[in-house]
């Protein structure tokens, strides 16, 4: 193996931690009566989009050059769903830049499936979120990472139409996050909000997470996963030289960093004193920020992601539990879909390229139409149908009993005295 | 309410990709591409408002 293929897989090792890192801020949002399920669900979904991508998910993605289908729209062919072999076959795992973007993608799209769990939080059922990542990853994922990774027609707007370099997305801000971020709020449409969070008066009761601490160290867990998304997906997915990985790594942090800060500043001010759940939410959401343009951008436009991706988190958050009236435990729509929105169009502004090809933010644009106008659709038609053959909310005596003893038949806590107002919400 | 906001999230998205196929000129590809998003907006809201729980369904 070559030093690059090294660094490579030593960036793909990182990923994981991403999702450790998910799966805990997901569980330490949650009431502590779901603690237990939230933390197997997180397992028992990446397994399933693991094997659900490896039976088809890499067959309709493909990669840069691979065999796929395309039509021909107006002279131009639109190439739109990739033509590999199912489970892999005939693919050698051997190194190759196409095998790491296998494991990439493997480790990628269970960080996907693991985004609208936070959303579902408390009421989704453990098969019913299993059955919902076989979906995504072997349906809605692959599809839209076809169309930007996988030489699709997003990636060739620049080739085709003059739209800079095409759809640009180096570390996974619309592929991974906002497809996530998308199914997470079809999720919680379809699920409906948690009993008492909206009573007939009044404003929607706060249902706070039960461990701040679990949250917050799960913030430096998905700092060095990302590190790793964001070089390993910068390296096979945008062509970025191994030496790229320090400017990445860079540009990773201080966008994270600016999110927090003006996430603490803001939430300092109108509150008084900064909020913990929020912060670690606008933490995340500058990582996810960075994702698209962590490889063309100078720190300084890092930061200026960051800062408005600390912003947009803060708002969003609240906007979404009131007036829209969308229960969403672990924010994850503002997480994941709105500052992985803001990431895409943030590479249109800030991208400056050596040949000065321009209507970059045109193609960013045009990607983000797609994620709203056609994964949207999609993926809540998926879930729709899976909700008509297999119901995917947790019976009431469920939600009331928790998670963990009505599923699994033991609670996270067995030492906690459970107060009696707690089950009554 | 929902299908006619899926139905505007999906004709939004059909605007854009139009604007890029059938437009040359940069700033009509631009306009035509935000009327898309615009569309698709009120096509989010629709689906938003139609899926706002009634007062005290969740009680």
């Amino acid at each position: 193996m070559t030093p690059a293929t090294v660094q490579c897989l030593f960036f793909i090792f990182l990923v994981p931690l991403a999702s450790a890192g998910l799966t805990l801020i997901n569980t330490g949002l949650g009431r502590s009566r779901s603690a237990a399920h939230a933390m197997l669900a997180s397992l028992c979904v990446m397994a399933v989009a693991a094997i659900a991508y490896t039976l088809c998910g890499f067959a309709w993605q493909g990669f840069a050059g691979g065999a796929a289908h395309s039509l021909g729209v107006a002279g131009k062919a639109w190439n739109w769903i990739a033509a590999e072999p199912l489970f892999l076959r005939g693919r050698p795992l051997d190194g190759s830049p196409a095998s790491l973007a296998v494991l990439l993608q493997i480790l990628s799209v269970g960080l996907a499936a693991l985004i609208p769990l936070g959303s579902g939080a408390d009421r989704w059922r453990l098969g019913a979120s299993c059955a919902s990542a076989a979906l995504l990853a072997g349906c809605t994922y692959p599809l839209f990472a076809h169309w930007v990774w996988g030489g699709g027609w997003l990636a060739q707007l620049g080739a085709n139409y003059g739209l800079g370099h095409g759809f640009l997305d180096a570390g996974g801000a619309s592929c991974i996050q906002s497809v996530g971020g998308l199914t997470a709020l079809s999720v919680a449409w379809i699920l409906g909000p948690r009993r008492g969070k909206y009573p007939s008066q009044g404003m929607p009761a706060a249902i706070p997470g039960h461990d701040a601490v679990v949250v917050l160290f799960a913030c430096f867990l998905t700092w060095l996963g990302w590190l790793g998304l964001n070089a390993a997906g910068a390296m096979l997915f945008a062509g970025a030289e191994p030496g790229r990985a320090v400017l990445i790594a860079t540009n990773t942090t201080l966008s994270a960093a600016a999110s927090l800060l003006t996430t603490a500043t803001i939430t300092g001010v109108r509150f008084g004193r900064p909020d913990a759940s929020l912060c670690a939410n606008g933490w995340v959401g500058g990582l996810v920020a960075s994702s698209a343009a962590c490889a063309f951008v100078a720190p300084g436009a890092a930061i200026a992601i960051g800062l408005v991706a600390g912003v947009l988190v803060t708002f969003t958050v609240g906007y979404i539990e009131w007036p829209l009236a969308i229960d969403d435990p672990g924010g994850a729509i503002s997480v994941h879909a709105a500052s992985g929105f803001w990431g895409v169009l943030a590479l249109g502004i800030f991208a400056r390229f050596a040949d000065g090809a321009s209507g970059q933010w045109l193609a960013q644009l045009v990607g983000i139409a797609t994620l709203i106008g056609f994964v949207l659709p999609l993926t809540y038609a998926l879930n729709w149908l899976l909700d008509r053959l297999y119901p995917q909310r947790v019976a009431p005596e469920g939600e009331r009993q928790g998670m963990d003893l009505y599923e699994l038949g033991a609670g996270a806590y067995p030492d906690f005295v459970t107060h009696g107002e707690e089950f009554l919400q | 309410m929902k299908l006619l906001g899926f139905l505007l999230l999906v004709a939004g998205w059909a605007i854009v990709l139009a604007a890029v196929v059938l437009l040359n000129k940069t700033p009509e590809r631009s306009a035509f591409a935000i009327a898309g998003i615009g569309v698709e907006v009120l096509g989010l809201i629709l689906v938003t408002r139609a899926h706002q729980p009634a007062k005290g369904e969740s009680e």
